[in-house]
């Protein structure tokens, strides 16, 4: 079975994210950079398929990003995943939603014969939630995503999606299949030395834009289908009174939601 | 005046608050046109509560199958709409089915997609919050039909006449087995009667402090004596103590309430993501260095046991 797992390279969430002045893109270079965690329990779920299939399934890793995502790519190879495709183009700086899913949707196309495309519910810079449904309408693929749990029988694939506002709702379709996974989906293992090792012996296929047979002049910032206007960071917000409690805590809180017209 | 298409969201027939807040900011854009997308008979059901909110036109694309396959029928239906109406914009709720039905669209129409507006102005200039609440950016689609998808509570719902008179029927492709997804059963979320935790004006949300899934309830007498939303941070939904439909944060739900109380919650910054942009937040922490009094507009350093439960008692106290 040939699986693809989509990772992305984010900023990361403990260090402060920033916007570019210049063209409000995302300022890539004012964060420390880690594979995103909703990819490492992608990463984990195509291994555990494989692990399930007890043949001799390939799992690629699928990137678009800057020189730096590389690190993504090794970590979810030396997590377990066999091969890489790294999309890495100037041209792409700025891309938006749209070009990245489009991009992606070319990439996972070099990848031969691909039963199951694997990506994040979400990805924690973005927060789009869109690219893979976006994925999944350009190669024709069923979307069985936000999956909490995942079962492969034969070729059919039954998931439970697990959203806030829908609840669960049990999803079934045949492969090949675009699975999104949730942040409860499993527990990502850590890479083993040697996984660490063997990770770098593991072929990594870089291509570009052109590579991909899209013409550069559809992709990045200026060729983006929305523009950006002005960004603004907010205010700070600043701490108010913060009071000890001295047996009357709930009281005080009470008398100032009485005063802010809160109760 | 051209015509806003708005993708109806429903929870067990009725209109979910968001479609109401969807037609508000329609109308600052054209005439608005409710798209209903469901089994036969749905539409019918739902038609003067569009029509109350300035619903013009509603369109019904029924189908036995347009309830049980997940996102594609929904896009088929607009796209359908879309390439006879000519509509100006096309708004979506940010709901995660949302984002999704929103994403495909746009890629079938070759049109721009906004994601996640907080608002919308005539213009068709749209606002977003990013980074959890540290930036606001304003956008506009430059080419073709603007899909965008509004974040639920974010724009206040306002009521309106609306002529939507007749149904409009729309004829849905027949599904495609090997591209769709089939939904074999659903199990709504179960607030009970609480309001849902997205569109809900008061939040009251425990963290690891709470300690337990049995303790939870400190947290649950609150947020009921406040008629609030329950919420809990990752670290209690990770431990068990609360089901996970109910995180706040940046992996979780985004809400912005016009209160939002922090039972024993430290306040990282991905719990922060969640939450920073409700009005006023108010916290209880027995750590007096927690990161959650940074942004809090009234803290209490102590024992959310002996505070919540006091807190409760007042509120009661105050509404008998
Ligand atoms: C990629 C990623 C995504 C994440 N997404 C989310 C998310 O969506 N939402 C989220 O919440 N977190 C998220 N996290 C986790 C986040 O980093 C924190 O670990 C989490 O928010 C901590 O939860 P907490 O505040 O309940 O627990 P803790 O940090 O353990 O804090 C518990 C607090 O309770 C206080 N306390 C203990 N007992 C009492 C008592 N009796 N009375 C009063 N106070 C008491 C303690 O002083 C402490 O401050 C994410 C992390 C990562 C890496
Ligand atoms: N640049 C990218 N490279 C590889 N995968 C991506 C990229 N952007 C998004 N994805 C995938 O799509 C998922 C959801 O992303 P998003 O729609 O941006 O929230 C991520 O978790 C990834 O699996």
């Amino acid at each position: 079975m040939n699986i693809v797992v989509l990772v992305k390279q984010v900023p990361d969430t403990y260090s402060e994210r920033k916007l570019a002045d210049a063209d409000h893109t995302l300022d890539r270079g004012s964060a420390d950079a880690v594979l995103d965690e909703i990819n490492e329990r992608a990463v984990e779920e195509a291994l555990l398929i494989k692990e399930a299939q007890g043949d001799d399934s390939t799992i690629t890793v699928v990137s678009m990003g800057p020189e730096r995502a590389t690190e993504a790519i090794r970590k979810a190879l030396s997590m377990g995943a066999d091969a890489a495709v790294h999309v890495k183009d100037d041209a792409l700086h700025g891309a938006d939603v749209l070009q990245t899913a489009k991009i992606l949707a070319k990439a996972i196309g070099t990848v031969e014969g691909v039963d199951l495309v694997i990506a994040g519910n979400e990805s924690t810079d973005g927060v789009a939630g869109a690219v893979p449904a976006i994925v999944a309408e350009l190669l024709g693929l069923p979307q069985l995503t936000h999956a909490r749990k995942v079962e492969l029988n034969g070729t059919t694939l039954t998931v439970e999606r697990e959203t806030a506002d829908e609840g669960l709702v049990k999803l079934e379709a045949s492969l090949p299949a675009l699975v999104s996974v949730s942040e409860k989906i499993n527990e990502p293992r850590y890479p083993s030395f040697k996984g660490i090792m063997a990770a770098k012996k593991k072929p990594v296929n870089t291509v570009t834009v052109a590579d991909l047979g899209i013409d550069t002049g559809e992709v990045g910032l200026d060729n983006a289908w929305s523009t950006v206007l002005e960004a603004a960071p907010k205010p700070p917000r600043s701490g108010g009174t913060k009071v000890e409690d001295e047996g009357d805590g709930g009281t005080k809180i009470a008398e100032y939601l009485v005063a802010q017209k809160l109760i | 005046m051209s015509e806003v298409l708005i993708l109806v969201e429903l929870h067990d027939g009725d209109v979910k608050k968001v479609t109401h807040e969807l037609l508000t900011a329609a109308r600052r854009l054209g005439e608005p046109s409710a798209v209903v997308v469901g089994a036969p008979g749905t539409a019918a059901k739902v038609r003067d509560a569009l029509a109350a909110h300035g619903a013009a036109k509603v369109y019904s694309a029924e189908s036995d199958d347009a309830a049980d396959y997940l996102v594609t029928p929904k896009v088929d239906a607009l796209a359908t709409v879309a390439a006879t109406a000519n509509p100006a914009a096309i708004l979506v709720a940010g709901s995660s089915e949302g984002k999704e039905v929103a994403g495909r669209l746009a890629v079938r129409l070759g049109a721009g997609l906004i994601v996640d507006a907080i608002d919308v102005d005539g213009s068709g200039v749209t606002s977003q919050s990013i980074f959890g609440g540290a930036y606001t950016v304003k956008s506009k689609v430059g080419h073709g039909t603007p899909v965008i998808t509004v974040r639920p509570g974010a724009i206040d719902a306002e009521a309106a006449d609306g002529a939507a008179a007749e149904l409009s029927a729309v004829d849905l492709p027949a599904v495609d087995a090997a591209r769709a997804t089939k939904i074999l059963s659903r199990e709504p979320v179960v607030g009970g009667d609480r309001p849902d935790l997205a569109e809900a004006s008061v939040v009251v949300s425990g963290g690891r402090g709470v300690g337990s899934a049995e303790s939870f309830s400190v947290v649950e007498e609150l947020a009921d004596a406040l008629g609030a939303a329950v919420g809990a941070s990752r670290a209690a939904v990770d431990s068990g103590y609360y089901p996970h439909q109910f995180q706040v944060g940046q992996t979780g739900k985004t809400v912005a309430p016009q209160l939002y109380i922090a039972l024993g919650i430290s306040g990282a910054i991905q719990h922060r993501a969640g939450m920073q942009t409700s009005k006023t937040i108010i916290s209880v922490n027995k750590d007096a260095e927690a990161p959650i009094f940074e942004i809090s507009d009234f803290g209490v350093v102590g024992d959310l046991f002996k505070v919540a439960p006091q807190l409760t008692e007042q509120v009661n106290k105050r509404k008998g």
